[in-house]
């Protein structure tokens, strides 16, 4: 954990302080940091969770489940940053708190949207296989819904909501920019990792809590 | 036909079934009891295939189409006729010959002057003898019945127990053992 | 015809008959949509674009088809009808399959009366608006009939079936709109194709564990 912290403290202080600020942004650009790693780690966590899914539908082992849930759980923490990143990004940048014009990050609102419905599902079913399979149907939806989403934002974009503001990062980014980035994403993602596998670990304890209480009884 | 070992079944905290083994060869008629809330459903339905151990081993010899379950609700559409109610399982199960043999089971039952009015407006006693018609209609070499006998009058108890005295393998649930006990073969108590 | 294709019409024609039977979903359905238009009428200002006018049908499909959506494993579940299915051994994808053509089947109605509604309260309706709805239908059909039985296995069902549903249409509704005011419809329908060719097959290949344990 303290090396993740380590990695991802020091790919901070190296954004803030060391790569060049952005030509047309400015400061307020630095949050891209922050902010597209943990984008890039909600992702990742959904569709870990939906291969756990696909797991658990091929072999019928329960065990696929908590990996599952747990891997969606932290994709919508995840991805809750990723939008309070995003709004505090679009506040300063543009001067709104939401931007439709915003492609990536209306495309993050829809899957974010979705998993959180996958709360739902769970907390409204009853634990066993049902639940199970259902949660697992539907966290494979849910990668489905990506890129299809991903597609329906952009065609959108040229008659229902016309991309007004561009982020123009990805294309011409100087080398420092780059390798600022890459550490931070990979200190965003070695912090994930740790927290699924404390939250995996602490689920994983709770469950053999209550099945020791019920042979116990 | 039928082998479990340490069969188990829980329903999120509560254990319903524990530590079952059960043999059943062909032909025989196991006779299940116990109270209410033992298992005796859980294990028709384990067996019927409606639902997966928690753990444990289960065969069963039989597949879907050789089973013939009777659960405790009817299982038939209440917005169609029994007549219509057969048709559809009859096509299901491809009963070869359904019309004919939808026919003889329902008169069988007492059911033949009711076939064309909606299952909806038959008494519960009435459902209960469609229901064993679906449940008899494919022939099934298996049967799995719960409470068979509940809501059956007289005549409806007299024929199902002619029906049972076939040679099928049957298991039965009942929490009331008095009116099988002659043609039980085995039993099994749940606690 | 396949012994598939044979079950599946055996299942769609009892579903249809059920719903013709039961008398309560479509008129409910047509009563729905009608009143949705005029209620939109309202809540539109005087002002608005005929391009908003087209949204607001397709915000009244949407939810039009929740509520048939709602009913569409109702006996199933009210009567623990599904067990009897799932006992029977035919595919369980087919029973999802049957579904999904009584569903469109109701949705198709509900539209033969909403459309002409729309056109005489609102604008008249293209093409586009046509060939928009037939694919929207389709895909919300396949993606419905799997979470209707999703819901149907849950404690909250009415209030989980939209919130599991709504996201998964915002696609639809951005090809449906996308496609009636478009200059170029053909990329949008194009689009709900695929759509509907993406879901529908996630749906029939998982409907199966979705019904059995």
């Amino acid at each position: 954990m303290t090396a993740a912290a380590g990695l991802l403290v020091g790919g901070i202080a190296l954004a803030l302080f060391w790569a060049p600020e952005d030509v047309d942004q400015g400061f307020s650009q630095k949050i891209f940091y922050i902010h597209v790693p943990v984008a890039l780690t909600a992702y990742a966590f959904f569709g870990f969770g939906a291969w756990k899914a696909f797991r658990l539908l091929a072999t019928r082992d329960s065990h696929y489940d908590l990996e599952s849930y747990t891997a969606v759980h932290m994709g919508v923490i995840f991805g809750l940053l990723t939008l309070v990143t995003g709004s505090i990004w679009a506040k300063t940048s543009w001067g709104q708190w939401w931007s439709w014009g915003e492609r990536q990050l209306v495309l993050f609102l829809i899957v974010f949207l979705f998993y959180s419905a996958y709360f739902m599902l769970r907390f409204s079913t009853d634990p066993g296989p049902r639940r199970e399979r259902n949660s697992a149907v539907f966290a494979l939806f849910g990668v489905a819904l990506i890129p299809v989403s991903f597609l329906a934002v952009r065609i959108a974009g040229t008659i229902l909501h016309p991309t007004v503001f561009t982020h123009d990062d990805g294309v011409a980014m100087p080398w420092q920019m780059f390798l600022a980035f890459c550490i931070c994403l990979g200190g965003v993602l070695a912090l994930a990792a740790t927290f699924y596998r404390v939250e995996l670990a602490g689920k994983r304890i709770d469950l053999s809590l209550k099945e020791l209480r019920e042979q116990l009884a | 036909m039928i082998r479990a070992r340490d069969l188990e079944k829980r329903f999120g905290d509560k254990r319903v079934l524990l530590g079952l083994d059960l043999d059943v060869p062909e032909g025989e008629f196991l006779l299940v009891t116990g109270a209410n809330g033992a298992g005796k459903t859980t294990l028709l339905r384990l067996l019927a295939g409606l639902t997966a151990p928690s753990a444990g081993e289960l065969e069963v010899a039989a597949d879907r189409g050789q089973i013939g379950f009777l659960a405790h609700e009817p299982l038939v559409y209440l917005e169609l006729t029994a007549l219509e109610n057969l048709d559809l399982y009859g096509r299901l199960y491809r009963v070869p010959e359904r019309r004919e043999r939808s026919g003889m089971l329902l008169e069988r039952f007492g059911l033949w002057e009711a076939r064309n009015e909606r299952a909806g407006t038959y008494s519960r006693g009435m459902l209960q003898r469609l229901a064993l018609c679906r449940t008899f209609l494919h022939d099934p070499a298996l049967l799995l019945l719960d409470e068979p006998f509940a809501a059956l009058d007289d005549q409806g108890a007299a024929l199902l127990r002619d029906e049972l005295a076939g040679g099928r393998t049957v298991v039965v649930a009942a929490h009331d053992p008095a009116r099988l006990a002659t043609l039980a073969t085995a039993r099994l108590a749940l606690a | 015809m396949s012994a598939y294709a044979v079950d599946v019409a055996t299942l769609a024609r009892k579903d249809v008959l059920l719903e013709l039977r039961s008398r309560d979903t479509l008129p409910a359905m047509l009563l729905f949509v009608v009143s949705a238009l005029v209620v939109f009428h309202f809540a539109l200002p005087a002002d608005a674009s005929d391009r908003a006018e087209i949204g607001l049908f397709w915000i009244a499909l949407v939810f039009t088809a929740l509520l048939g959506l709602g009913r569409a494993f109702a006996a199933e579940r009210e009567q623990g009808l599904l067990d009897g299915l799932v006992l029977a051994p035919v595919d369980r994808s087919a029973i999802w399959a049957a579904k999904v053509i009584s569903v469109v089947v109701f949705l198709a109605l509900a539209e033969a009366v909403a459309l002409p509604a729309y056109a005489l309260f609102f604008q008249p309706v293209g093409w586009e608006l046509l060939a928009a709805v037939a694919l929207a239908d389709l895909g919300i059909a396949s993606i419905g009939a799997l979470l209707a039985a999703m819901a149907a296995a849950s404690r909250s069902r009415e209030l989980l079936l939209p919130v599991l549903f709504l996201p998964l249409a915002i696609p639809a509704v951005i090809g449906g709109v996308g496609a009636s005011v478009a200059e170029n419809p053909a990329s949008f329908l194009g689009f709900l194709a695929l759509y509907d060719a993406v879901f529908a097959i996630l749906a029939w290949a998982s409907f199966e564990y979705v019904v059995t344990e």
